[in-house]
């Protein structure tokens, strides 16, 4: 029976520490990217106007994971999200951040879109003029390449999505967050997520500002872009009640520019019943 | 500076091309009532036309230089070095065969035969002074379109053109309304039976291919009761190191219910002024669109206005201007309500990069019998460094009371986040500009046949180009 079960690849998950990164990897012939993780953030730092926001945070993110970060207003969650997207107000002192073993640092923020990172932004900026419709084939154009935003199999999946997210065929005639709802721009950001099909997915605060049946709508198309895929999401949220939507693999907690409790599921309850005041000062170790 | 290092300079713009010049007759440089004759007279133009052109010229001669806009870059107009009449071809053909062939060539390169044949009612191309190809499909003509160059229009349609020529815009509008009424040589001359509609645009595409050339191009367009027509424009120039000028007059008749829309996109090089009076009449319940772009030219000065003289009648002026480096857009609109109830609207839309200036100036008036007249002024300037500059100068003067005005105005900058929204999404920086820019125009796009939206969407991209420090 054991014989059975015989997987090289289990077998050296389990033994991966004996091997020395890079060259077993190639000599083996396996991808580094497919048992590592997708995300690794290692004792990042930042800053921004010489205001120190980000004090060293840690964080993994295997394939196929969900990872939500939880904490108060101003704990630096969206500085976390601008910082693996690019945004150039922001400063990285010292740490890495990479994306299946590439650093994502190096990269101009296109360039990270192009490599699968995709944030839903807590405030998703108007651009007057550009038409939905056009803006959702030239970006997936982008990011996935021409041939991914031509013909009918573009066109299907957008109906098709569309429909998942209760978005009316008007909305495509429509300009760019320009005028548009709360809502409407939560469930914007998920239409792009699920055309897109990012490796990875950081969604900030993206329930926010919905009611029930839209975070319920928003989480499907959540679970829907990532669960069963390779592809891994990061959830920022200051609520548990998206999470019960999309089950997270793991909760990390935000205070004050760094992680100081990772947990299970079950962590979001206690902080809805708690509060963050109780982990104030404690610092994983 | 050489004519090589001025391409270099301009960088991008597509049209830069020149031909070797091979002109049949081509005028010593500058100005006199001598020229004037000459010009009249190689035409074979009856006595009157002559008359009008000698007083117009008079008239130029004797006014000053306005007294506002950029009056530095006016003052370097040096008239002398001008040539005001060049002629490349024989004849204005109607078979593009016939056409010399590297004029045919500079044409078949703007795409011009190619989009006669998709999608235009008829076709003008006027290459310096004079109009070297023209046509007109058939069912038009049956229906008694007339569609001419002007030349032709003064010689097989005199009494038509004696009625109305200068009748919109007097030679004495302004110093440049008197030079063109001088030296006038080609443009378009349309007359549109009543309640015929012209589904398809018919398009005049200006070339000016000389250094130091003049073109000063007429056009007259009369919709006879209840008429439609759209009529577009385009034009551009070889980039050289000294100026040209074009200034051109267009005169619009919208007889009672006719509807003409006149679109323009405008992408001379960077060494022509373009200075252009462009009016319309507007009869009872007729309605007469400007849709005018202009992103080329080293100084343009044109406010494209509309006189709505009769009960009911609209007018639409909807503009954009894009001014880049040592290019300065002097562009607006101007509406006079002389009647009741008539109504009208102005969208202008600029953009300034690179140290260009976009003014917008523009004037509406109700004259005190008006009533009920509703006026609606949108104008929106966008500014993408700290270089640029932009300016608006509206005015408003409402004699009647009863009139309901709306006027809105807008600086705004791109931001970084707006531009860290559009990269996250996969575009690069000079793309997520284009995309910002192309929306900010799309207001004005959208009123352009297709293909001239893409184009001028493209347009724009190339402007973005390099543009990212
Ligand atoms: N552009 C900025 N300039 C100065 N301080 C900023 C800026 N953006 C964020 N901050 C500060 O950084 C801290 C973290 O902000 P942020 O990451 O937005 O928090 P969160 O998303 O967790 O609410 C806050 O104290 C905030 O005031
Ligand atoms: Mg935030």
């Amino acid at each position: 029976m054991t014989n059975n079960n015989y997987n090289p690849l289990l077998i050296y998950q389990a033994n991966k520490h004996l091997f020395k990164r890079g060259d077993v990897h190639e000599r083996l012939g396996i991808n580094m990217s497919n048992d590592s993780e997708l995300l690794k953030i290692q004792d990042l730092y930042a800053c921004i106007d010489d205001t120190s926001i980000l004090k060293g945070i840690n964080l993994e993110i295997k394939p196929g994971e969900i990872h939500a970060i939880m904490g108060r207003n101003g704990s630096g969650k969206t500085t976390t999200a601008n910082i693996i997207m690019g945004h150039p107000d922001y400063e990285v002192e010292s740490g890495t951040v990479e994306l299946n073993g590439k650093d994502l640092l190096e990269m101009e923020t296109w360039e990270r879109a192009r490599e699968g990172v995709f944030l839903s932004f807590q405030y998703p900026q108007a651009v007057p003029g550009l038409q939905v419709g056009n803006f959702l084939r030239k970006s997936v154009a982008a990011t996935l390449g021409e041939e991914a935003a031509k013909g009918k199999e573009f066109r299907n999946k957008l109906k098709e999505s569309m429909k998942e997210l209760d978005i009316p065929s008007s909305f495509l005639g429509r300009y760019v967050n320009d005028g548009f709802s709360g809502g409407e721009k939560k469930r914007f950001e998920i239409l792009q997520l699920m055309l897109m099909k990012p490796k990875l997915a950081i969604l900030d605060e993206t329930d926010s500002g919905l009611d029930i049946d839209g975070i319920r709508t928003v989480a499907k198309g959540i679970n829907a872009a990532i669960r069963g895929t390779e592809s891994g999401a990061l959830i920022i949220t200051h609520y548990s009640r998206i999470l019960e939507h999309v089950k997270p693999d793991k909760i990390h907690v935000l205070i004050s520019g760094k992680i100081v409790k990772t947990g299970g599921p079950d962590l979001a309850l206690e902080l809805e019943e708690k509060g963050y005041d109780w982990l104030e000062g404690k610092s994983e170790s | 500076m050489t004519d090589n290092e001025a391409r270099e300079v301009v960088g991008d713009y597509k049209a830069g091309w020149h031909d070797p010049e091979n002109s049949t007759i081509r005028f010593d440089a500058g100005l006199s009532e001598q020229v004037v004759r000459d010009i009249s007279e190689l035409k074979n133009e009856p006595e009157w036309m002559t008359e009008m052109r000698v007083k117009a010229f008079k008239h130029f001669d004797e006014r000053p230089m306005p007294t506002w806009g950029n009056m530095s870059m006016l003052e370097e107009i040096d008239f002398e070095s001008i040539c005001y009449y060049l002629r490349s071809s024989k004849a204005t053909e109607n078979d593009w065969e016939d056409v010399p062939e590297d004029i045919r060539n500079t044409f078949d390169r703007l795409g011009i035969p190619d989009a006669e044949q998709k999608w235009l009612s008829g076709v003008t191309a006027q290459y310096e002074s004079e109009a070297v190809y023209h046509s007109i499909r058939e069912d038009l003509e049956k229906q008694g379109v007339i569609f001419l160059d002007m030349d032709s229009g003064l010689r097989e349609h005199e009494e038509l053109v004696k009625k109305w020529f200068c009748s919109v815009v007097p030679y004495s509008d302004n110093k440049f309304s008197a030079l063109n009424t001088a030296v006038w040589s080609g443009g378009s001359f349309i007359y549109v039976p009543k309640g015929v509609h012209v589904e398809l645009p018919v398009q005049a595409y200006f070339r000016i291919n000389a250094k130091n050339m003049g073109q000063f191009e007429r056009t007259l367009i009369i919709a006879d009761e209840g008429s439609s027509i759209h009529y577009v424009e385009g034009c551009t120039a070889p980039t050289y190191s000294t100026d040209s000028l074009h200034s051109a007059v267009v005169e619009l008749v919208a007889l009672p219910g006719a509807h003409i829309r006149y679109s323009t996109v405008q992408n001379w090089s960077a060494n022509v002024y373009n200075l252009v009076t462009k009016r319309g009449i507007a009869h009872e319940k007729a309605k007469i669109e400007w849709v005018d772009g202009n992103i080329g030219s080293k100084l343009t000065m044109k406010y494209p206005s509309v006189i709505l003289k009769g009960e009911g009648s609209h007018a639409e002026v909807i503009s954009v201007a894009y001014s880049g480096s040592g290019q300065h857009q002097d562009a607006g609109a101007k509406i006079h309500h002389l009647a009741s109830n008539t109504t009208s609207k102005i969208l202008s839309k600029s953009i300034s990069k690179d140290g260009g200036r976009g003014s917008y100036r523009g004037q509406v008036t109700v004259s005190p019998k008006a009533e009920n007249c509703k006026l609606n002024v949108v104008c929106d300037a966008l500014i993408l460094d700290e270089n640029s500059r932009s300016d608006t100068y509206p005015t408003m003067e409402v004699a009647n009371p009863t009139a309901r005005c709306e006027h809105e105005a807008s600086v705004s900058k791109v931001s970084d986040n707006q531009l860290f929204y559009l990269m996250s999404r996969g575009h690069s920086e000079e793309e997520a500009l284009a995309l910002i820019v192309n929306g900010f125009f799309e207001p004005f796009t959208r009123e352009l046949p297709m293909e001239y939206a893409v184009e001028l969407n493209k347009l724009m991209a190339l402007e973005m180009e390099g543009s990212i420090g």
